[in-house]
């Protein structure tokens, strides 16, 4: 084994410093009054300011209808987060199970079929999916939001991938055990792909989190919106000579941070304990 | 509990490719079969033909008296055992034997009475809450076998059991799955390309090649009467020495020495087990071995060499000292004839001793 020398620490730290600095600016400059900050620029120490910005970010009603709270919108990006996530993993689990498991004409086809549709990120199709929401009425609902996000292919991609490494002994030990295809799905595959699924919702859930574009064409009712455009409708707040609430981007920025490394932190132990834990 | 009948089987794979060829083997209930043969020669498909793993595409498989070919494998009423264990990596010892049965709907008393007496007789009853990783080879087939033996099915199928075993722990495996099947008296098909295994287990063996049949009986008969060069060279170990030889007026030559022998002409394949030959006494007719190399076993050593331009090996106590060519006397009551052409045995009668 390599002997871990100071050295290589202190350039750990340094690099943790330097990553982790915008992070502790931003914060501690969230302490602060918006005139504070005007006069005084970012700060890195902390301000007395902390629970008046918190407190007003989430629960004061703001926006153009007035109705609209950052805890509102943190709840919104939560339901896209979380709910693209999941669909996405419980969609291209079933694709990539029926695709692995069962024999059927053009199988093979089909999976190049949806694997090229890697190749199409959503900018390119947003104007046909748009109009087909709008036709469906699905504008400014949740399901438009999530759903025609979860037609891509990475995920069944991944979980074709790892069913193919599963033994072919297994799916025969369950077929003479009497286990149909739906048990064997969740009682074997299911539980089997535990560290797989943990992956994919760490990738997926930032993903979703992190969606601006397809928000800000599928919402217009401020109920709907996501944190990721209630951030910015702060700043565009210019009403005559106002300062802009600098406080409030900062906390709102920060409370973005938040539930993205929430579930890395999570899902990455689940991840690592099924990475040591299996065999073969 | 149930006969197994084989009949016909054939099985011929998308693309073409013909495994087995028309196969008959008829099981007796509680008959322990085993399959053997080199590898690729069509064990496994035959096994999983019976398993219901694998589609058949011509003949019948009856399991008691019930025409399975069209059954799934859940209702065929078998348990097999895998290579590989094939143990579900997430499920502990005990919900892993539990598995099948409760798929069954069997009712939770009998389920545990069931498991613990698996575990009672395979002594894996303080494993029973581990997963399979945190357990050895051998106990991980301990284990499956265990799920085979909680469903009281009419036949056990073994594909290869052993063969991710250790040489010394594949001793002791074998002989409990011997034990075991006739405690239990539960029909077994056994695959295996070991013949060494399959000579200790089998009540009766099959010997497979390229998909067909070369010969059924019990152990002992196929180790004396090889019904074929092919099984000959593959059932015994070290392997039969198979020489050229020719049958001439009712003798046999081989190596300027002839034997009196009646019922062949021509040409022949001579079969030489190396245990059986032993060095001529003085004055006995004897071929000349050269010897060009000695494996030392222990308690035997094999002496490879040259009778004229054909090599032979012959088993030899090691307190026998060794010269550069070494007189060999025949064994008169031991000798195997094959046909030079199709390898196919030849019954010859020794005359009586005039
Ligand atoms: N799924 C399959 N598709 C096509 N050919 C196969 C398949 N499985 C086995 N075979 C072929 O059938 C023959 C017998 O295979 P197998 O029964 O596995 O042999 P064994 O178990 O005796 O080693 C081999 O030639 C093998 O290549
Ligand atoms: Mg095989």
């Amino acid at each position: 084994m390599h002997r871990t020398r100071p050295f290589d620490h202190l350039i750990l730290i340094i690099g943790a410093a330097l990553l982790v600095l915008p992070v502790v600016v931003a914060f501690m400059t969230s302490t602060y009054t918006a005139a504070q900050i005007h006069t005084g620029g970012l700060q890195i120490l902390p301000g007395g300011n902390f629970t008046e910005t918190y407190s007003k970010v989430l629960t004061q009603k703001g926006g153009f209808t007035g109705q609209i709270t950052g805890a509102r919108m943190l709840m919104n990006s939560m339901i896209l987060g979380i709910g693209f996530a999941l669909g996405k993993i419980v969609l291209s689990m079933m694709a990539a199970y029926a695709i692995v498991y069962f024999r059927f004409r053009f199988a093979t086809i089909m999976f190049w079929v949806i694997f090229t549709t890697l190749l199409l990120p959503l900018e390119v199709r947003i104007m046909p999916s748009y109009g087909v929401m709008s036709q469906l009425g699905l504008l400014n609902s949740y399901t438009g939001l999530i759903v025609p996000l979860l037609a891509s292919a990475t995920g069944t991609f991944y979980f074709r991938q790892f069913f193919k490494s599963i033994p072919d002994e297994l799916l025969e030990a369950a077929r003479i055990d009497g286990a149909g295809p739906f048990k064997f799905l969740i009682d074997v595959i299911v539980p089997l792909s535990k560290t797989m699924i943990a992956a994919i919702f760490i990738i997926m859930f930032v993903y979703g989190w992190n969606q601006y574009l397809w928000p800000m064409l599928m919402t217009t009712d401020e109920s709907f919106f996501t944190l990721m455009r209630g951030i910015k409708s702060i700043l565009q707040v210019w009403i005559g000579s106002q300062i802009p609430d600098y406080n409030e981007a900062f906390a709102l920025a920060v409370l973005a941070i938040i539930p993205p490394v929430a579930v890395v932190v999570i899902f990455q132990r689940w991840f690592i304990k099924g990475l040591t834990e299996s065999d073969k | 509990m149930a006969s197994i009948a084989i009949e016909n089987v054939v099985k011929t794979y998308a693309g073409g490719n013909t495994a087995v060829h028309g196969v008959s083997i008829d099981i007796k209930d509680g008959e322990f079969i085993v399959l053997v043969g080199p590898s690729g020669c069509g064990k496994s498909t035959l096994l999983r033909m019976v398993a219901g793993l694998e589609s058949i595409s011509g003949g019948d498989v009856r399991i008691g008296d019930r025409k399975v070919n069209d059954l799934d494998p859940a209702d065929r009423d078998i348990a097999m055992v895998f290579q590989n264990y094939a143990l579900y990596p997430h499920m502990t010892v005990r919900e892993n034997l539990a598995y099948g049965l409760k798929n069954r709907k069997t009712p939770k008393a009998e389920i545990e009475a069931r498991v613990a007496e698996a575990a009672r007789m395979l002594e894996i009853g303080q494993y029973l809450d581990r997963k399979p990783r945190a357990l050895s080879g051998g106990q991980r087939q301990r284990v499956a076998m265990g799920r085979a033996i909680v469903r009281k099915p009419a036949a056990f199928l073994f594909d290869e059991p052993l063969s991710n075993l250790d040489a010394k722990l594949r001793v002791t495996m074998r002989a409990e799955i011997r034990k075991l099947q006739k405690r239990l008296g539960t029909t077994s098909i056994y695959v295996t390309h070991d013949q060494l295994e399959a000579m200790t287990l089998a009540d009766r063996l099959v010997v497979l090649n390229a998909g067909r049949i070369e010969q059924i009986g019990a152990p002992l008969e196929i180790y004396h009467k090889p019904a074929s060069t092919f099984v000959a060279s593959f059932i015994g170990s070290p392997a039969m020495n198979l020489v050229d030889a020719r049958v001439e007026g009712g003798m046999l030559w081989f190596g300027g020495v002839s034997v009196p022998l009646a019922g062949a002409q021509g040409p022949v394949t001579l079969g030489l087990r190396a245990e059986d030959l032993r060095l001529a006494a003085p004055g006995e007719a004897a071929v000349q071995l050269r010897i060009e190399h000695v494996e030392e076993l222990g308690a035997q050593r094999l002496v490879h060499g040259m009778v004229e331009d054909q090599s032979l090996t012959i088993a030899l106590s090691p307190d026998i000292p060794l010269t550069d060519t070494l007189p060999i006397a025949l064994p008169r009551e031991r000798l195997h004839l094959f046909d030079a052409v199709s390898g196919k045995r030849i019954e010859t009668r020794v005359p009586a001793f005039a």
